[in-house]
């Protein structure tokens, strides 16, 4: 049975947690080029700390999960210097392209993700080892909106409202500023940029901790809908990697237009057969078949289109 | 601060297990000495560390998916074996347990299950949560003709010469509560289940139980186990509004139906054999999600018998030996605790380690609660059915209110009825080692 508000709230749901799941990988993975298995885990290091901030210190829930994004970020900054760019060991202090002691691993997509599949193994257990095989979950806040003989959780709203802003903000900060501009320059030709006076050690440390920060702020805001394991992370990575390859090289736009698209087929789908597998298995083929079809994503189909139509005014 | 309760807690734990190995070699030398056989060649120590000890292995999950559910498991056998060494051992040996962590990974129970069979040598076998992984390790149980003990409630229907299914099957578990909500809140009713062997063969029963008790199902649903988002699974259950839901939801990703089932203010009644009991949910999770929920089991924490809640009861015991915060006596825990009693019992009636005579004297019918075995926690009597292999379980309806507290509703004995009743299964008679289905016995389930 189709229903026309059911359908527009499972909609925005899955938008939602497609959006926030890619949101930190989109920056690591899409931007600096880091296969980052471990990223279900940096979800996990924000959805933990939220819950830890409002059941052992008391804090309010907002003021948990703002900390919780900071350290997630902190935590992002430590795993940038010591794992993924080797900085610490290499007593020379300054990364210089090919004549390091330590090899930085971006732009090595296997390596990063062995090296990133053993961080996440390691966070995991670490996690149980701390806290155990669980810990206590925080109520979902907000109540649910009623409409005839359904109802929906607020909440799951207000995700959906969140991950927009986000989107918002991510695509300010690397297209209207100054820092963005630096980041794009310094994934794009290290030497040049450097040559040209940006610090891109620093670069590199701040782009990743805005990462891990994402992540960690997905992990604060589903904190209080999923029940805390240290295996929760694994239920974010493969939508994650899945958004961000369909939605292509322009990372921010790109994992927008791919949480609504795939949000929309995966949630027409559940709709129309009644069953969250073919939900699923929808999803999955979408994006089987933006692969096939448009090995750029979309966003790279996107630049195709404005470049066939540049070259047709330049013909002119 | 729990850092160094952990690590405090699994000092102890492995200096009591060395501790427990080092008694049992000590008592096998002095043994050997009183008895004075002289032998003393290879041949003869071996038969004397056999003869002294009885060798229990336990492979239990305390890492990996099923860390949760296995590790009060691996602490009730830890517990169970204590108390019975303390009091003078089976028929005065000790038990000397051998115990490795699987981490929930079945070609590691594969590897583990050998070592255990072959080098190790054990007396008896406790080994896994999954039916999943009691099926990967069942072949190489049969091939060596071990005597195994299966502790988890399960969907039911193995009938296997040496395995023993301790725990409840789905048709005593469902068929605790179903019975009650069909009584209580009406006749119809939606189903949602984890998208496997458990969940699906669940569902088959659910709808037989239906059958049997004037039900119908208005709607069912099976869910893989990697989904935690369940919004439209709610609004596909308000939209075919059932008089109560039955829950087969499995693991750490479906709890979160819970907690989103109570901020979507979706209060229909839930029955359940997989909630609670297992993953302590009415804990974990902030009340109310669980309300409303009742859970058809045979054991839970708060199950209100003498020999469980009361002074020095199991949960006593439990959290004497593991002080910790956020710890649960499970379902499987109970199982694990009262069938190594049942072994015992077993070993002391047939006078050997022997397998084939202790598994004769456990078809034999062991019960507990009798005058020579303990109660059983969950309650009064418990009885072994010889033919099947499984127990005849007291089961509970346990529902959680607003608050998370937990009501114990109504008690009764179920016997195992499907391998007795529809199947025919008798291993005194015949020897199997056959999984049946409720498929191929009753239309309603197809």
């Amino acid at each position: 049975m189709v229903n026309g508000l059911n359908l527009a709230f499972q909609f925005l749901d899955s938008f939602a947690f497609v959006v926030l799941a890619a949101a930190g990988l989109a920056v690591i993975f899409g931007i600096m080029g880091v296969i980052n298995l471990a990223h279900g885990e940096f979800i996990l290091f924000g959805a933990y700390a939220t819950t830890k901030s409002v059941t052992d210190l008391g804090l309010p829930l907002p003021a948990a999960m703002v900390v919780a994004s900071l350290l997630t970020a902190g935590f992002g900054v430590v795993v940038e210097r010591t794992i993924i760019s080797g900085f610490v060991p290499n007593w020379i202090g300054q990364r210089t392209v090919g004549r390091d002691l330590i090899e930085p691993l971006y732009d090595r997509l296997a390596d990063s993700m062995v090296a990133t599949f053993g961080l996440s193994l390691v966070m995991v257990q670490s996690a149980r080892i701390l806290f155990g095989n669980s810990i206590d979950t925080v109520g979902t806040p907000f109540g649910n909106v009623a409409y005839g003989a359904f109802s929906y959780s607020t909440y799951r709203l207000v995700l959906a409202g969140i991950s927009i802003l986000v989107l918002v903000a991510a695509y300010y900060l690397f297209t209207r500023t100054t820092f963005g501009t630096r980041v794009r320059a310094t994934m794009q030709d290290e030497q040049t940029a450097k040559a040209l006076g940006i610090d891109t050690e620093r670069t590199y440390m701040l782009t990743f901790g805005i990462g891990s920060g994402l992540a960690g702020l997905t992990g604060a805001l589903f904190a209080p809908v999923l029940s805390m394991q240290p295996t929760l992370g694994d239920q974010f990575l493969i939508e994650a990697f899945v958004a961000v390859v369909v939605g292509g090289p322009s990372v921010v736009l790109g994992t927008a237009l791919s949480g609504g698209v795939l949000g929309a087929v995966s949630a027409t789908v559940t709709n129309l057969t009644d069953s969250t597998t073919f939900g699923r298995i929808a999803l999955l083929v979408a994006a089987i078949l933006a692969l096939r079809f448009l090995p750029g994503g979309i966003t790279g189909l996107i630049e195709r289109v404005r470049a066939r139509r540049q070259e047709a005014t330049d013909g002119d | 601060m729990s850092d160094d309760g952990i690590s405090r807690r699994q000092f102890v734990t492995a200096g009591g297990a060395a501790m427990v190995a080092g008694l049992a070699g000590c008592s096998s030398t002095d043994d050997g000495g009183d008895g004075g056989d002289g032998g003393g060649g290879n041949g003869a120590t071996d038969t004397m560390s056999s003869a002294d000890t009885v060798k229990i292995g336990v492979l239990e999950d305390q890492s990996g998916n099923f860390a949760l559910n296995g590790t009060p498991k691996y602490r009730a056998s830890m517990l169970a074996i204590e108390e019975i060494n303390n009091d003078g051992g089976i028929g005065g040996r000790q038990i000397e347990p051998v115990t490795r962590d699987p981490q929930s990974d079945n070609q590691r129970y594969q590897e583990l299950t050998r070592e255990f069979i072959n080098e190790e040598e054990v007396d008896a076998l406790w080994a896994g949560y999954s039916s999943a992984t009691r099926e990967a390790i069942r072949p190489i149980i049969n091939r060596n003709e071990q005597l195994y003990f299966y502790t988890t409630q399960y969907e039911g229907g193995v009938c296997d010469e040496t395995t023993f299914a301790m725990g409840p099957t789905a048709r005593q578990q469902l068929g605790s509560v179903l019975p009650y909500l069909r009584e209580e809140f009406g006749e119809d009713i939606y189903i949602i289940a984890a998208d496997y062997n458990f969940g699906q063969l669940s569902a088959d029963w659910v709808r037989v139980l239906a059958d049997e008790n004037d039900a119908n199902i208005v709607g069912e649903e099976f869910i893989p186990l990697s989904e935690s988002s369940f919004g439209s699974v709610i609004n596909n259950i308000q939209a075919a509004e059932p008089d109560f839901v039955m829950s087969m939801l499995v693991g750490a990703n479906h709890a979160s139906f819970y907690e989103q089932k109570a901020s979507a203010g979706l209060d229909v009644p839930i029955g359940t054999s997989t909630a609670m009991a297992q993953g302590y949910e009415h804990k974990r999770l902030d009340a109310p999600a669980l309300a409303n929920v009742y859970a058809g089991v045979n054991y839970m924490e708060e199950v209100p018998t003498e020999s469980n809640a009361g002074d020095g009861g199991l949960v006593d015991r439990y959290y004497e030996k593991y002080p910790d915060e956020g710890e649960y006596v499970n379902e499987e825990a109970e199982t694990n605790y009262f069938s190594t009693y049942m072994y015992k019992e077993a070993v002391e009636q047939a006078g050997t380690v022997e397998q084939p005579e202790v598994i004769e004297a456990l078809e034999s019918g062991i019960s507990l609660g009798t005058e020579r075995a303990p109660e059983a926690p969950e309650g009064e009597t418990i009885e072994l059915d010889g033919a099947t292999h499984h127990v005849d379980h007291h089961m509970w309806v346990m529902r959680a209110d607003e608050q998370h507290n937990l009501e114990a509703i109504t008690d009764r004995k179920i016997p195992e009825q499907f391998l007795s009743n529809t199947v025919g299964c008798d291993l005194r008679e015949e020897s199997e080692q056959t999984q049946y289905t409720p498929v191929d016995y009753f239309e309603e389930a197809q």
